[in-house]
């Protein structure tokens, strides 16, 4: 009995793949659980295996082609039975995956984008699009900033990487790109139907029009039940029912602003004390050596254990606060930017944090992370200071509530006791979820976060 | 009885560009046609007119020649030796087709034919004698249209007095007056012609402007210079009745003024309705539009499978080049190929008559009733330093863009060369340039074309030669 190989959901989020190369070639004997292909999801390069034995019949898409999930790619069996059966039923397009004229063969550069938050990104156009909005008083935030959160003197990645629009140039016409920048698209994110594959006018329509179908359906489910087992397991989470004035509140501020109405709370924070501790650190030897933000990571996911109300989801008619912190932190990487997650940061060493967030970012920009490492955060870190960015405001990556903003740590002149000083000092801005956050219990955080930060010796407490 | 892969029932600008593409993917064709090949463009349409129309402007070029310093001695015109001329270019290019045939190994397959089924069809020569083809891969219904002339008000065809284009384009001489009934592009290239062959023309057009599918500002620039040359040109026409007499035809017209109007011929250029009987359309479930014409989507498909329809008889705009780029993507279609789609958004239209007239994309007046927010920008040809070194300076450009992202939503060009220059904004809409990019291109100086980038200019408030 002949095995049809399918294209299969590898990540939570993946609708479509790309078969980057056959490690079987027609007629190779095929066991269970063997290696078939490698395939481009969304987030990462995964491994398609085999769930069937025989040998491998026919393969029926070419390497560097995608597919969308559940088309037939392959069929194992017998070495003489007859597949042409179940090589008929598939769409013409998989049977003829070498005519290279057809567009479906053209990967578009969106599926290939690593993209760590297509929910913000796509909250964030559809909150800009309505054409009848009165004076955009500010422009549409950028996709969330993409922050190699990583060892203290990162080497600069290329300007390329840095800037929100991602390497190699997305084909798209004059128009579409104004278009896009007006709403704040990213078009190498887009599926170009022109010629070549080249973004048109109707595709930033359509993409439009995508995104104000109920925020994020492809992303938000995902993210609501993260498959990862961290976060599942009984006890770790509360969930809060909205009371009526919760509700209210929700719907009010999503219909004003959107459907995530952020409001920003910026503060700064004196590092002295940090220094000091940092420098003491570097003192004892290389193994004790860590960068500012390992500390603030600490700082802010210690903060985050104290204050459930932040560390939560918003489902939609509930918020869960969770009861163990899982950090994300925003990594750039080749085409876009990637969250991986410091598990229970709260709980870990700042030595563990250092060594961890410099290997996830690492396997980040390889795409060697697993679905598992990359989704289910309570809360995400975002860090442009080693770019000189000062402060700047970062997306809220839904169903989480609050992301973190950190600038550049820098000597400044302050006042102390009435006269200047130069002081070491970092910019955090905390974007929060209205819907969850007020005001106040943001504020409340930032308080809770100042009085870790400026004396840290109460993260080690 | 041969078989093809696939056969195209009409041999006119749909049909034959969509058999060569064919032949071009590796399919076999036939042809179905049984007058010449090129259609009504070729024998009866846009390649006799546009000879026509270019012995006028000679004609009248030879009466401005003076002025310029040449001196032709007296110019009188010969109708007859302009028809035998146009017949000439008309016949050298449907030869062209035929070798493009030969060239492309299709079959021309002469006489009339008829569904049989859905995918054979059956031909019937000059003699009578008939024989059947089969198509593998789809049958093209690509017919045409025809002048069906309007009964209703007496204006039956009858080829002596009340004429179609077909009758004029060979007739021997210039009548001494003519009604021309319809002032869409080919009333008016004939209001041109015979003008200038000396014929005392009225151009009768039911609709409250001449050229009514035109931006109003170009009807009225046309009207403006018709009326200036001596063609008499009534808008707002209602013809109550025609009545053919003895050499002369009468024309009743409701309303105050102009209430007969006694002429020796009178062109129908109005009603163009396509071909589609006698084709065995409905035989084969082949259904139409409540307008007539054969009901496509957009792969050219009909309601019968394997049957497809392009061209005028697949609806409008009834022209060559619309007919020729869905001729192109039904022969892919039916190779397999996945390709474009007809933008039936930018099409161009062109008008010969002179002033030239051309446009692409929406009318002022469309772009108000679909509520866009729009600037326009225009340039006038007697402020192009080309159009006065050639004595040409009627008419202008104007361009139409959206406010907020500069896409241009329409141009409208009258004046000379406008034909040609059109498609330098065909090529910017097929591309989503925007007005900046126009501008941002370097214009040869002195050329018309530089009234095209001073428009686009003028529609962002930056105008710099005027």
């Amino acid at each position: 009995m002949a095995t049809k190989v399918t294209m299969e959901a590898l990540s939570p989020t993946m609708e479509e793949g790309r078969l980057v190369k056959w490690l079987k070639n027609e007629g190779d004997p095929v066991a269970k659980g063997d290696v078939l292909a490698e395939v481009e999801t969304d987030k990462a390069v995964m491994e398609l295996t085999a769930r069937g034995e025989g040998v491998l019949r026919a393969r029926l898409v070419a390497e560097g082609d995608t597919r969308p999930v559940g088309e037939l790619l392959a069929v194992i069996g017998a070495p003489d039975e007859n597949i042409d059966a179940l090589i008929k039923k598939a769409p013409a397009e998989a049977v003829t995956p070498s005519e290279p004229s057809s567009p479906p063969t053209e990967v578009p550069a969106a599926s290939r984008r690593v993209e760590a938050a297509p929910a913000v990104t796509m909250a964030s156009s559809s909150a800009a699009s309505p054409p009848a909005a009165p004076a955009p008083p500010a422009r549409p935030a950028p996709a969330p900033p993409p922050v190699p959160v990583a060892p203290a003197a990162p080497v600069a990645p290329p300007a390329a990487t840095a800037s929100g629009n991602g390497g190699g140039r997305a084909r798209s016409s004059p128009l579409a790109r104004r278009l896009a920048s007006e709403r704040g698209l990213d078009l190498g994110q887009l599926h170009g139907s022109g010629p070549g594959g080249r973004v048109i006018r109707r595709d930033i329509e359509s993409a439009v029009a995508a995104a104000q179908a109920p925020a994020a359906s492809a992303a938000a489910p995902s993210r609501t039940a993260p498959p990862a087992p961290r976060t599942s397991a009984p006890g770790d989470f509360e969930d809060i029912p909205l009371t009526q004035i919760r509700k209210t509140i929700a719907r009010r501020l999503a219909e004003s602003i959107g459907p995530v109405p952020t409001f920003y709370l910026t503060a700064d924070f004196d590092l002295t004390s940090v220094r000091e501790l940092r420098t003491r650190m570097i003192a004892l030897g290389d193994e004790y050596k860590v960068s500012y933000n390992d500390i603030l990571l600490k700082a802010i996911a210690t903060a985050l254990s104290q204050h459930p109300e932040v560390n939560a989801h918003w489902l939609g008619d509930s918020m869960r606060r969770h009861h163990r912190v899982h950090l994300g932190m925003a990594v750039a990487v080749e085409d876009g930017l990637i969250t991986p997650i410091i598990a229970d940061a709260d709980r870990k060493r700042i030595s563990e944090i250092a060594r961890e967030s410099r290997e996830l970012a690492k396997r980040a920009r390889e795409r060697k992370l697993a679905p598992e490492e990359y989704t289910g955060a309570t809360a995400t870190v975002s860090n442009l200071g080693m770019f000189g960015i000062d402060e700047f405001t970062a997306i809220i990556n839904p169903p989480e509530v609050a992301i973190f903003a950190v600038g550049a740590v820098a000597d400044v002149p302050v006042v102390v006791d009435g006269a200047l000083a130069v002081r070491t000092r970092v910019r955090i801005t905390m974007s929060c979820d209205h819907r969850a956050v007020d005001g106040a219990t943001g504020a409340r955080f930032m308080q809770t976060l100042r009085r870790l930060i400026e004396n840290p010796l109460m993260l080690v407490f | 009885m041969a078989s093809f892969d696939v056969i195209f029932l009409g041999g006119g600008p749909a049909g034959y560009v969509g058999a060569i593409r064919a032949a071009q993917l590796g399919l076999t064709v036939g042809v179905i046609e049984r007058e010449g090949l090129g259609g009504t463009c070729v024998l009866w349409g846009c390649i006799p007119a546009k000879a026509l129309l270019e012995s006028a402007a000679v004609a009248h070029r030879a009466r401005e020649a003076k002025t310029f310093g040449v001196n032709v001695g007296e110019i009188t015109t010969d109708y007859g030796v302009a028809m035998k001329r146009s017949r000439a270019v008309s016949t050298q290019n449907s030869k062209g087709v035929e070798f493009l045939f030969k060239k492309s190994k299709i079959t021309w397959i002469k006489g009339t034919g008829t569904l049989t089924g859905k995918k054979t069809i059956s031909v019937t020569d000059e003699k009578g004698a008939a024989t059947t083809h089969d198509a593998k891969k789809g049958i093209v219904i690509c017919t045409g249209s025809r002048v069906k002339g309007i009964p209703a008000i007496g204006l039956t065809l009858d080829k002596t007095n009340i004429l179609s284009s077909d009758e004029v384009l060979i007739a021997e001489k210039a009548p001494a007056t003519m009604a021309i009934v319809g002032a869409g592009a080919v009333g008016c290239e004939f209001a041109d012609v015979f003008h200038e062959f000396g014929t005392k023309v009225t151009l009768l057009e039911a609709l409250p402007t001449i050229l009514p599918l035109e931006d109003a500002d170009v009807a009225a620039e046309l009207t403006k210079s018709f009326k200036k040359r001596g063609i008499d040109v009534v808008t707002g026409a209602k013809i109550t009745a025609a009545k053919v007499g003895k050499g002369s035809v009468t024309i009743s017209l409701a309303g105050p003024e102009k209430k007969e109007l006694t002429v020796e011929k009178v062109l129908v250029a109005a009603g163009r309705a396509p071909v589609i009987d006698g084709i065995g359309l409905e035989s084969q479930g082949v259904k139409l539009t409540d307008r007539g014409f054969i009901q496509i989507d957009d792969q050219m498909r009909t309601s019968a499978e394997g049957i497809y329809a392009i061209g005028d008889v697949a609806g409008p705009p009834m022209l060559a080049h619309k007919g020729e780029r869905e001729g192109v993507v039904v022969a892919e279609v039916i190779a397999g190929k996945n390709e474009h789609r007809v933008n039936y958004g930018n099409i161009p239209n062109a008008t010969y008559c002179h002033p030239e007239v051309a446009s692409v994309g929406l009318t002022e007046q469309q772009v108000k009733e679909k509520k866009l927010d729009y600037k326009v920008g225009r340039y006038n040809f007697s402020a192009s330093g080309r159009a006065r070194t050639s004595g040409e300076t009627e008419g202008f450009v104007k361009v139409i863009r959206d406010t907020k992202y500069g896409e241009i939503l329409g141009a409208h060009i009258i004046g000379a060369h406008a034909t040609e220059l059109i498609h330098e904004i065909v090529v910017a809409r097929e591309n989503e340039f925007t007005v900046e990019e126009i501008n941002l291109a370097i214009h040869a100086h002195p050329t018309l074309s530089e009234a095209i980038a001073e428009a686009t200019l003028d529609s962002m408030g930056r105008a710099l030669n005027a």
